[in-house]
């Protein structure tokens, strides 16, 4: 470990700020690449089975 | 494209949309998996366990995030610029899908390096940004995506807008060089490379190691968000198909 407590790890020596900013703007970045995707295939999903089920009628 | 016989046969299959869609299915729980490992280690030991710089501290942790971005945002466009050819020359769907989904994701990632780089630059050079050679060709290869994301929604036929795309993605290609160089051809703030193919890193392995790890991390991260919009695309384009009314129907 580089740090002597968790209170040492959070300032990282005063530079806290910068350093927590840049990895919680890289886990968003992370999450909306991800989500993104998965929510568009659940809409590609449903709007095709939808377009199935009227075909199916006519 | 059948008589051309001299092609390994990989590249048929990987010209159907259903092969694609099939073995992207089968090969996207391993990068998961890969991505995660490889990226929670990463960050433990980057924020933890990584010596602190002797002249910047801790502000230094930044380049594990920093850098993975950096090389990905352009790894991304060169697949991007090169997939578009593929699909110029040998009119590959599949190809052109590719490139279509490399766009949105590269934009994200060059966002993400440049925020870092700002973020960074503040406690270590005093500013936010500089107009500085590598910064501003950054700022374009992000200006790039954008542009390639414009056209392509601007142009109504897949076709037309998949050879667009690629042509202008090849002319940006000219940019790649730009950023690797620019800190060797101009005078700039910005440090030189941390990895080069001939050399071996100038910090200790204590530092680089874990840069490593989340370097891979985060191609895998990329391979992961690639494929899930690259199937997206294939059951959007192919949806008339028999294959894909099964699947969905279920």
């Amino acid at each position: 470990m580089s740090f002597e407590s968790f209170a040492e790890f959070i300032d990282m020596g005063g530079h806290g700020l910068y350093v927590w900013l840049s990895y919680a703007i890289a886990l968003v970045v992370i999450v909306i690449n991800i989500v993104n995707p998965l929510m568009y295939k659940r809409h590609i999903f449903t709007e095709q089975a939808r377009r199935l089920r009227r075909e199916k009628q006519s | 494209m059948a008589d051309k016989k001299w092609m390994p046969r990989w590249f048929y299959q990987l010209a159907s949309p259903r092969w694609c869609y099939e073995i992207t299915g089968k090969l996207l729980p391993l990068f998961v998996i890969a991505a995660i490992l490889l990226l929670v280690t990463g960050t433990v030991w980057a924020l933890a366990f990584a010596p602190a710089d002797y002249q910047q501290g801790n502000s230094f942790r930044i380049i594990y995030i920093h850098v993975p971005s950096s090389i990905l945002a352009q790894s991304c466009y060169m697949l991007m610029a090169v997939a578009g050819a593929i699909g110029l020359i040998w009119k590959m769907k599949v190809a052109d899908m590719v490139a279509k989904c490399c766009a949105p994701i590269g934009a994200s990632i060059a966002v993400l390096s440049l925020a870092t780089g700002a973020i960074w630059g503040k406690p270590t050079w005093g500013s936010w940004w500089v107009w500085d050679a590598r910064l501003t060709s950054m700022l374009i290869l992000f200006f790039l995506y954008l542009g390639i994301i414009a056209l392509n929604s601007a142009i109504e036929s897949e076709r037309t807008a998949a050879q667009s795309t690629a042509v202008l993605a090849l002319v940006g290609l000219v940019n790649i060089p730009i950023i690797k160089y620019s800190v060797d051809w101009w005078n700039t703030l910005h440090q030189p490379a941390t990895f080069k193919l001939t050399e071996r890193p100038a910090m200790p392995a204590e530092m680089w190691v874990p840069l490593l790890v989340m370097v891979i991390g985060f191609y895998c991260f990329f391979a992961v968000a690639m494929m899930l919009r690259l199937r997206n695309e294939i059951i959007q384009r192919e949806r008339r198909s028999s294959w894909v009314r099964d699947l969905i129907a279920g």
